[in-house]
């Protein structure tokens, strides 16, 4: 089973402008600018392992979503591909 | 006025002597006034050793508007470094999969390992060694990750595949880096041929997984690239190199792992001329050492190159030695028949 | 080099050597009234040399060189040589800079507080720079505005205002006892005319101000407003900047500080007289 691991918290500089986070990633020097729900899964990831029913599971119960697995697999891979999130 | 007059430093030494003393011997910018540190601070950046200069400087006194010149490079460098782990770490997590060992090589490795030639290094491509026959696995999963081919010409693509030591240079389209992959540390054209195998039976593992060459590989491959795949352009800094990793690791073993790549007269010239410029154990220089010396230290106070006539000289040899001169002729021809 | 100039901006030394004497009279006579770079030590060198033989041989020219190139940069003609110059420092700061977030902006400033306009060239920077210093503004800089990232403060950049065509004359209908430099013809940006700031803006190049009003202004629309969320902020900034990646976090935390911190507006206008009256009207309404 595929499990997804964000970085240390100490390495994101996060700044919630509005609609938009700017989110500056020490490791690599990159501004990201996310929009809702990125913010959301790296602060539930913490600095924990997971797989995405686990992960969707977390959300659903502290966000009051409704469960989609194939959306929220799709927006970790954008994370893998920024480098934000890292497959374990 | 009678007797011998002082004059400032700067004015003595007019070429790259400059900047090799002042990161041979710190102390001795003490000597400099405003237009020795102007023309100290031009050469360091056009020989791309000024992140190194700041770390050499450190603590020296100075003034402060060359103090604060030098710090804006430190933390330039700083940053420098930050994206060239970063590559390393993304090239490490495109291929993690393959299971292909990935070799740091130049550079990237040095920061990786902490090495002393890292420090203050500045960094440009990424630049790593791979197994020949897990090239096409290499390619195919950093295509996959976002990598693409920087050029796609046909004709330069089946001349790097048939006689160059690498791949073409892919670049990753949302960071705007280049990585070069490569098989071996020479063009397969170029007489020496390297032990390729060897390089990667004695790499060492970095803690992340990634790894980078022995020491001993190391200083052959920065001998290598300085005089048989190169125009001994940036030759300053490619010295310093060889310099800090004798300083760190020694020579013990050289001898004998430069015999094997076939590259001992090349290891060889280097280490006298890095302990001419920077000090080490002392080698005297001999046969055209001292035309490299000259060519190595063409640069003026204004951090332009002098001596043209020398640096085509070298040019010209750069290309010969890489390429026997038939493929040369087919070569250059295919090249001009283009628009 | 067989002449050469040093000087300062604000808080950046150049040296500038070039193989004519042209170029460096030019410059000489322009920033008469800059100082030398602190300690004899400039931040940045600047070299204007001539092509090779063939080139020379056709018609006299200047190529720019220095600590940073880009490596296509066309020459120039020898009379152009002052722009040549010109040139190469903003090309010595664009690649070269790591103190400051260096923002594409004129600057003005009043009562210790500055007011930044940003915008693509064209949007007229250099020329409501200029036309705001005449009316007793303190010019800040026509080109670069340059943001500390450790107390947030814009530094003063004002190098010779560059006017461009139509704006040459009006300029100079507006500032009758400035300091022009010579009309420089048919360049690759058009008419060029330079206008050495004023006394003022050169005695205080040093002093630095608080942000306090960011305009991203707009030419050639009917006059409008509008308030731009921070977000929208934050990207235009990073745009506007040419060393935002290269700083890193100081430029990360100079950017969200201004973004989050200083009220922003675009603005679009048909002519200067509008421009100039929703500036004064934005900046009495702060």
């Amino acid at each position: 089973m595929t499990r997804f691991r964000a970085g240390p918290r100490a390495d994101l500089l996060v700044a919630p402008l509005d609609a938009f986070t700017a989110l500056y990633h020490r490791p690599s020097g990159i501004t990201h600018l996310l929009s809702t729900p990125a913010p959301e899964l790296l602060d539930t990831m913490g600095e924990g392992e997971w797989t995405v029913a686990e992960l969707a599971a977390a959300l659903a119960a502290r966000f009051d979503l409704e469960r989609d697995d194939a959306a929220l697999t799709a927006r970790l891979e954008e994370l893998v591909d920024a480098g934000l999130v890292e497959r374990w | 006025m009678g007797g011998p007059v002082s004059r400032p430093l700067s004015r003595l030494v007019s070429d790259g002597r400059l900047l090799a003393g002042a990161l041979r011997d710190p102390a001795s910018v003490a000597a400099l006034d405003g237009d020795g540190w102007t023309a100290l601070l031009a050469m360091a950046r056009a020989e791309q050793l000024i992140g190194t200069l700041a770390k050499r400087l450190s603590g020296q006194p100075m003034p402060q508007a060359a103090a604060r010149v030098l710090a804006d490079a430190a933390a330039s460098i700083a940053q420098n470094r930050r994206q060239a782990l970063w590559e390393a770490e993304m090239a490490r997590r495109a291929l993690a999969a393959t299971g292909v060992p990935v070799v740091l090589l130049k550079g990237t490795a040095f920061l990786a390992g902490g090495l002393r030639a890292g420090e203050g290094r500045s960094c440009g491509d990424l630049d790593i060694l791979v197994p020949r026959d897990a090239l096409p696995q290499v390619e195919e999963a950093l295509l996959a990750a976002g990598w693409s081919w920087l050029k796609p010409d046909p004709y330069d693509d089946a001349y790097y595949r048939r006689w160059m030591h690498e791949l073409p240079p892919l670049i990753h389209r949302e960071r705007d880096r280049m990585i070069d992959v490569h098989h071996t540390i020479l063009p397969l054209t170029a007489r020496p041929s390297p032990d390729a195998e060897g390089l990667l039976a004695d790499s060492v593992a970095l803690p992340d997984g990634l790894r980078m060459l022995s020491p001993a590989d190391m200083l052959v491959h920065a001998a290598a690239h300085l005089f048989a795949d190169g125009d001994l352009a940036g030759g300053l800094r490619n010295l310093w190199d060889v310099h800090c990793l004798v300083h760190q690791f020694g020579t013990d073993g050289l001898a004998e792992r430069a015999c094997r790549h076939g590259l001992q007269r090349e290891v060889d010239r280097a280490l006298r001329l890095a302990g001419a410029l920077y000090g080490g154990e002392g080698r005297s220089l001999r046969g055209a050492d001292r035309l490299y010396l000259r060519r190595l230290l063409a640069r003026d106070g204004w951090g332009r190159e002098t001596r043209p006539l020398t640096r085509l000289g070298f040019y010209v040899r750069s290309h010969w030695l890489r390429m026997p001169p038939l493929m040369l002729a087919r070569h250059l021809w295919t090249k001009w028949r283009r628009p | 080099m067989r002449h050469a100039h040093a000087l300062r901006i604000g808080p950046v030394g150049f040296r500038i050597g070039s193989d004519r004497p042209e170029p460096i009279r030019a410059l000489r006579a322009l920033y008469r009234d800059y100082p030398a770079p602190d300690d004899g030590v400039p931040d940045f060198t600047v070299r204007l040399f001539a092509p090779g033989p063939l080139r020379r041989f056709l018609r006299p020219s200047v190529m720019i060189g220095g600590d940073f190139m880009i490596p296509d940069a066309a020459p120039l003609p020898l009379a152009q040589g002052l722009l040549a110059a010109e040139m190469a420092m903003n090309l010595q700061m664009a690649l070269g800079q790591r103190r400051y977030l260096l923002l594409h902006a004129s600057a003005v400033e009043r009562e210790g507080r500055a007011l930044l306009m940003t915008g693509i060239s064209g949007a007229g920077k250099s020329t409501l720079g200029a036309l705001l210093s005449a009316r007793g503004w303190r010019l800040m800089g026509d080109e670069f505005a340059l943001v500390d990232p450790a107390s947030g403060r814009v530094h003063a950049f004002p190098r010779l205002v560059s006017l461009k065509n139509e704006a040459i004359a009006e300029v100079e209908r507006a500032v009758p006892d400035g300091r022009f430099g010579p009309l420089l013809k048919d360049t690759p940006k058009g008419d060029i005319r330079h206008l050495v700031p004023d006394a003022r803006a050169l005695a205080a190049m040093r002093e630095p101000a608080i942000p306090a009003l960011l305009l991203f202004p707009r030419f050639g629309f009917e006059p409008a407003q509008r308030v731009l969320a921070r977000s929208e902020v934050f990207v235009r900034l990073t745009q506007a900047s040419t060393n935002y990646v290269a700083l890193g976090e100081p430029g990360f935390v100079a950017a969200r500080r201004l973004a989050e911190e200083v009220p922003a507006r675009a603005i679009d206008y048909p002519d200067t007289a509008s421009a100039l009256a929703q500036v004064e009207a934005l900046w009495a309404a702060l």
